[in-house]
């Protein structure tokens, strides 16, 4: 976009313009959703880790995710209450909170953030990519909507890597399970050149999505890899990969990293510009929604900014070269599900988290692991202590929840985090004398 | 001299630990932390400073050890007439503040009575003080309130009765003074205090003169410069402490329990409101560390709970169930429900001391599990912070480490409650060492 005005007007206009846009497309997104039973527009829920989207719109289906309702509900907090619904119909304190939260909501009329009935699903895509509540979560769906269920397995990467065996099996059942399925259920034919073109967009934000994760490696990062990557992955995870939209959006927000950069200058946080650039953290495991500016500003109130987290590689991990690829669309389709963040084994999620401490050149790893969420939690420690071990870096561990707001306790995730950063400080300084001495 | 200051803002207790320049601790002050740290830090500072002039004293008579059986009669006479000086020094305080409160309608017409009576009853209580502070008394607590309180009570009732007013009129204005006074520590000059303490050891005899008066006199010359000050522990952010004079709680018991025993790798706290493993490395210095999440469960306050539950007092708990043979099998340490679970098991007739053994040991294996995850129990291991003064903690603390750990050195200090506070005071020197030296702090 050109720049007309003075630098220092410049920077709101261009902070605005991938905002705008993002909020724009949202609330596009679920006006699409919530009229599409008027519109006469067929839906299929599916999951953010292994979301088919190019494949979803070649058969003119409107994509509506769950998990992302959930976050939606968090941070407009109505989770709580949602939760507690779902309590109450007899799911207990330790089940996942984005379930919760989605079966509470459900319960309670179905309202999207527009203020609109979300619609029902008229088949529910379930791509299985080693979330075990995933399977669970649709089955739930499945007795609620009664309908059509299509089931995509990935094979777990418990060996660290992607085999033409696997590749095989996946793109056997997409051609002969999946497709079909869902060729009866939009009423469409499949057509393969169309999604060869959704794919040839999607490489083109996502070539510009991993530009912008990276460009935390300068000093200081102009972004936030983990609050503000939670914005950035959003057009992508979710319903607009392979869209105009998209490429767009990527192109506004890589020219405003860009200007960022030009002036030396860190993330934006929601008080504005954040201060000097004091700690670099890489972070595994989700964020909180229910308390997500407080907890934001735990970090940039002490100068810690994020250069990379795994969070934002649950919807695909670009950064290590994955692209969708045109000229082999199925085949694509099925490397991008086996590539995903959940579908990664612990010595591939060590692995990845070690390298981004290195290549990032982080203080440290951070750990927040989330009280309902066994999928990402598991092993957790393990991964801490041996990251640790393999970079030299200090790492702590925090606790709290995805949008359950009862298990967010800011005293307690405060005192840990300055604890932290005061630990990290320490070794430096320590560092720094023996240097001297 | 120069004096670094660390004070820890617990959730119960506010403490506060005085070091020289040679990481020589000089004094150590503990009081309630209330609901208001800002003067729990003002009185424990205080009170840090009054122990670091007996610290002083010690030096000038060359008896650091405290084996002059002499010198150490003659400082606790001191130290007691100190004690009186700071209490006249308060019921001065309380009697100005008193006589404020006479005032409003109630008074219109008794006003006069009311101060004559008030100034009859703040005599009868400066002319009974000494006795107090005599040798042998023993006092019920060392809290002004606590003293002050009931003799007032017992006292004003007396000159009520005499004076044909009613006794009401002075316990109300005894409710409206307290508070303010307990929340105005001692005002006057220490020094000057410590002198008039000291004149009164040698008015009353003793024939000490001299030869301890000088030394005193030395020691009280020296002037405590508050250095550079450091604030730890939850109440750390109601301070008006800016962000370089405060260090986590978590930090402070690492480099506090490394300064008590510099062997140490892993730290256990267990606090009021959390409990902590910690792991340092050969300099103190955090590698790792592990706290209770949005729970206090199987923290201090737990024990504090079963003891309000039984009716008994915090520090009795430990000696009875030290008594048990055969401890209870519990493994709730949910604080709420634990009332409940002592009901039941009373009601099923097991024994009170076998219970509370049992209580004792499901809050220590909550703190192995934290410490586990922590990165488990590295040789030398220290246990700090309130619970670590309970005998029955302690043991099965002890059991469950050799049970999982094998053979390790567990260190416990009797001054353990001031861990954090000595971390404190420790950062504050090493930052003001580091200002000298152009570093950034």
């Amino acid at each position: 976009m050109k720049i007309t005005t003075s630098p220092a007007q410049s920077k709101e206009v261009l902070k605005d313009a991938s905002m705008l846009k993002q909020k724009e497309m949202m609330a596009k997104h679920y006006d699409r959703l919530t009229n599409a039973e008027p519109n006469d527009n067929k839906v299929a829920s599916t999951f953010v880790p292994g979301n088919l989207n190019e494949l979803i719109m070649c058969f003119d289906l409107v994509n509506n995710l769950p998990e992302v309702n959930a976050i939606q509900s968090g941070l407009r907090r109505k989770s709580g209450a949602y939760v507690m619904e779902a309590e109450k119909a007899g799911h207990s304190e330790d089940v996942c909170t984005y379930v919760k939260s989605d079966i509470g909501m459900m319960a309670k009329g179905n309202i999207g953030p527009n203020g609109k009935k979300l619609p029902n699903p008229d088949v529910l895509l379930l791509s299985y990519t080693g979330c075990f509540t995933f399977m669970k979560w649709f089955e739930l769906l499945r007795e609620q909507y009664n309908c059509e269920t299509i089931f995509l397995q990935t094979p777990y990467m418990a060996d660290g890597k992607i085999t033409p065996n696997m590749i095989q099996y996946m793109v056997k059942q997409l051609k002969e399970d999946v497709i079909p399925k869902l060729e009866r259920v939009s009423g469409v034919k499949f057509d393969i050149d169309r999604l060869r073109e959704y794919l040839k967009k999607s490489a083109e934000a996502e070539d510009d999505l991993v530009y912008i994760l990276q460009s935390a490696k300068n000093k200081p990062s102009p972004i936030d890899a983990y609050f503000g990557g939670i914005y950035y992955i959003g057009p992508i995870f979710g319903a607009f990969r392979g869209t105009d939209d998209a490429i767009e959006y990527y192109r506004f927000l890589r020219e405003e990293v860009d200007e960022r950069l030009a002036a030396g200058l860190g993330p934006v946080t929601p008080d504005g510009p954040m201060g000097k650039e004091k700690y670099r953290l890489v972070v595994e495991g989700p964020p909180n929604y229910t308390n997500f500016r407080q907890f934001w500003k735990m970090f940039y109130e002490e100068g810690a900014v994020v250069v990379a987290s795994s969070y934002t590689k649950v919807g695909g991990t670009y950064d290590f070269g994955f692209r969708h690829d045109p000229d082999r669309p199925i085949e694509t389709l099925a490397e991008y599900c086996l590539g995903v963040y959940t579908n990664r084994s612990l010595p591939m999620r060590v692995e990845m988290l070690s390298n981004y401490v290195n290549d990032y050149q982080a203080d440290g790893l951070l750990v927040n692991s989330i009280k309902s969420c066994n999928s990402f939690s598991a092993g957790q420690l393990l991964i801490m202590r041996e990251v640790e071990k393999r970079t030299g870096k200090p790492a702590a561990f925090i606790e709290t929840d995805l949008v359950d707001p009862r298990y967010f306790s800011a005293a307690n995730v405060k005192n840990r985090l300055e604890s932290y950063f005061q630990m990290v400080e320490q070794k430096r300084s320590g560092v720094k004398k023996e240097v001297a001495a | 001299m120069k004096t670094f200051v660390g004070i820890d803002l617990g959730s119960t207790t506010t403490k506060a630990v005085l070091m020289d320049e040679d990481e020589r601790v000089l004094g150590r002050g503990i009081t309630n932390s209330r609901s208001n740290y800002d003067t729990a830090c003002r009185v424990a500072s205080q009170e840090a400073a009054i122990d670091a002039r007996f610290a002083l004293f010690r030096r000038e008579f060359g008896a650091e050890q405290g084996d002059d059986a002499q010198i150490e009669e003659f400082l606790a006479g001191l130290e007691r007439a100190f004690r009186l000086e700071q209490f006249l020094e308060q019921l001065n305080d309380l009697e100005c503040t008193c006589i404020e409160q006479v005032t409003g309608e109630r008074f219109t017409e008794v006003a006069g009575g009311v101060k004559q009576a008030l100034a009859e009853v703040f005599r009868r209580l400066r002319e009974e003080a000494p006795a107090m502070f005599a040798p042998g008394a023993s006092r019920k607590s060392d809290f002004f309130r606590d003293i002050a309180g009931s003799r007032y009570l017992a006292v004003a009732e007396e000159v009520a009765r005499d004076a044909g007013l009613a006794y009401e009129l002075l316990l109300n204005v005894y409710d409206k003074s307290i508070i303010a006074v307990e929340n105005r520590p001692p005002s006057g000059e220490l020094g000057e205090k410590f002198k008039r303490a000291l004149e009164r050891v040698v008015s009353e005899g003793g024939g000490l003169k001299g030869e301890l008066q000088q030394p005193v006199e030395r020691a009280l010359d020296i002037e405590l410069e508050e250095t550079y000050l450091v604030g730890t522990g939850y109440g750390r952010v109601t301070l008006p402490f800016s962000k370089e004079h405060i260090r986590s709680e978590i930090l402070c018991h690492g480099l506090g329990a490394h300064m008590m025993y510099p062997k140490t790798r892993t730290v256990l706290d267990i606090g009021g409101q959390d409990t902590k493993g910690i792991q340092v490395d050969a300099n103190g210095i955090v590698e790792n560390f592990q706290m209770n999440d949005r729970c206090a469960a199987g923290c201090g306050r737990y024990l504090g709970y079963i003891a309000d539950e039984m009716n008994m007092g915090l520090h009795e708990l430990g000696p009875l169930a030290m008594k048990s043979g055969k401890p209870a099998r519990i493994n709730s340490t949910c604080t709420v429900f634990a009332g409940a679970e002592l009901r039941d098991r009373l009601a099923l007739g097991e024994r009170r001391e076998d219970i509370l053994a049992g209580l004792h040991r499901a809050i220590i294996l909550r703190a192995m599990s934290i410490i586990s995850r922590s990165g488990g129990i590295e040789d030398e291991f220290t246990f700090t912070g309130g619970v670590a003064k309970n005998e029955a903690a302690v043991r099965e603390l002890k059991k469950l480490v050799h049970e999982n750990y094998g053979e390790v050195t567990i260190n416990i200090n009797p001054d353990s409650i001031y861990t954090g506070a000595l971390g404190g005071a420790e950062f504050a020197r090493r930052a003001a060492e580091d200002r000298l030296e152009g570093v950034e702090a």
